[in-house]
């Protein structure tokens, strides 16, 4: 393979002895002539019937990627704070979000990732949110193209915090940038330990973890300080929240975490 | 398993850098999938072979090269490639990832 442009040329260097005219030139001395003229032919013969390796380097999720940063800039535009919400299903994230409503100044819409049924949008505007739906059919996660199909339906003014309530599942999200600000991922109490440690992807992308249903504590096995030294060693700055619903000062940290976030995005 | 949705946007890409070399046929894939990128290389490997008919890959061989995870420590600059995000040298927390979390396509043939 040539050094300086990467395209391959096995076996042509011996052979080739033509004369037709060469416009592309090699200056690099480790470059013989017969392999500029092989260069040549290849850079004139666009159709050429042999096999060439190309070096490409470009991320698998570069298209996904270029969304996100569009969603973002979107959201940036209305100076709206995005956040991806990530859990297991069950762990209270649409619970969460039901309540969060009478502890905050701020306004809020939530996109919702569910793979059928319209139920957390419905209970979300039961509440006066403003919320739509995606149904990701088999999709497993939200990926950035959902989510921009999600903000044009969502009238973004008067809007202060945008959630993106994800498919709940600890592994698939993980992968997806969807174009939000922050990473905010939940485990509730009832889950179990060792979940931190057994989807070290997930809470290592996350900003903030909340254990939720902290009120059930009394009634399990759950260390939870051995718990958050396992988020830190997975991510040493990462913040970390305790969450019941019954608790509305609980609650009100969570909203008081957001308002932070948000004046440090001017 | 989302697997199958990373599978469609490599054959999507793959398809692009086809087109824009004037390419017919897609002879081999190498990626790179990072340990802790959260994809599994076997099922990765199990949802090409299924997705791949019908398109210019049809024929291609996927090469997985898997990366492990690899961390410069910020305290003592020690470079080391495990499992954990942790310097093995003076066990500080303090360490920057250098490769092991994404998923890249790395190199085409083809003709």
């Amino acid at each position: 393979m040539c050094t300086d442009c990467g395209c391959s040329i096995r076996g042509k260097e011996e052979e080739h002895h033509h004369d037709h005219h060469h416009d592309h030139h090699h200056y690099d001395d480790h470059c013989s002539k017969d392999h500029q003229k092989t260069h040549s032919h290849i850079h004139d013969n666009p159709h050429l019937n042999d096999p060439k390796t190309i070096t490409v380097i470009q991320k698998i999720l570069d298209k996904n990627d270029h969304e996100a940063i569009h969603n973002r800039s979107h959201l940036d535009s209305h100076g709206v704070l995005g956040i991806n919400l990530m859990s297991s299903p069950g762990s209270g994230k649409t619970t969460l979000l039901e309540h969060l409503k009478d502890v905050c100044d701020f306004n809020y819409c939530v996109i919702e990732g569910d793979l059928e049924t319209n139920k957390d949008a419905d209970r979300l505007k039961a509440k006066n949110i403003q919320a739509i739906q995606i149904q990701t059919g088999s999709a497993c996660h939200l990926d950035a193209f959902m989510v921009h199909n999600g903000l044009h339906d969502l009238p973004l003014d008067d809007i202060d915090v945008c959630f993106v309530e994800n498919v709940g599942n600890l592994v698939c999200p993980a992968s997806y940038d969807v174009g939000t600000h922050l990473n905010v991922v939940l485990v509730s109490i009832p889950e179990g330990e060792d979940k931190i440690a057994k989807y070290p992807v997930m809470f290592r992308k996350a900003d903030l973890i909340i254990f939720t249903k902290v009120d059930l504590l009394p009634y399990f096995d759950y260390d939870i300080e051995k718990e958050k030294a396992v988020a830190r060693s997975l991510k040493p700055n990462v913040d970390i929240l305790e969450i019941s619903i019954k608790d509305e000062e609980s609650l009100r940290t969570f909203a008081q975490w957001i308002d932070f976030k948000r004046k440090m995005r001017g | 398993m989302h697997e199958y949705s990373i599978v469609q946007a490599l054959l999507t890409q793959c398809e692009e850098i086809a087109a824009k070399n004037e390419a017919s046929i897609v002879n081999s894939i190498e990626i790179k999938i990072g340990v802790m990128s959260g994809v599994e290389s076997h099922l990765l490997k199990v949802a090409f072979d299924t997705f791949k008919e019908g398109t210019i890959c049809g024929k291609s061989e996927l090469i997985i090269h898997e990366q492990p995870l690899r961390i410069v420590c910020n305290e003592c600059g020690n470079e080391t490639q495990i499992p954990i995000y942790k310097c093995t040298k003076c066990e500080s927390l303090n360490v920057k990832v250098t490769d092991g979390e994404d998923m890249y396509l790395m190199r085409l043939e083809m003709e």
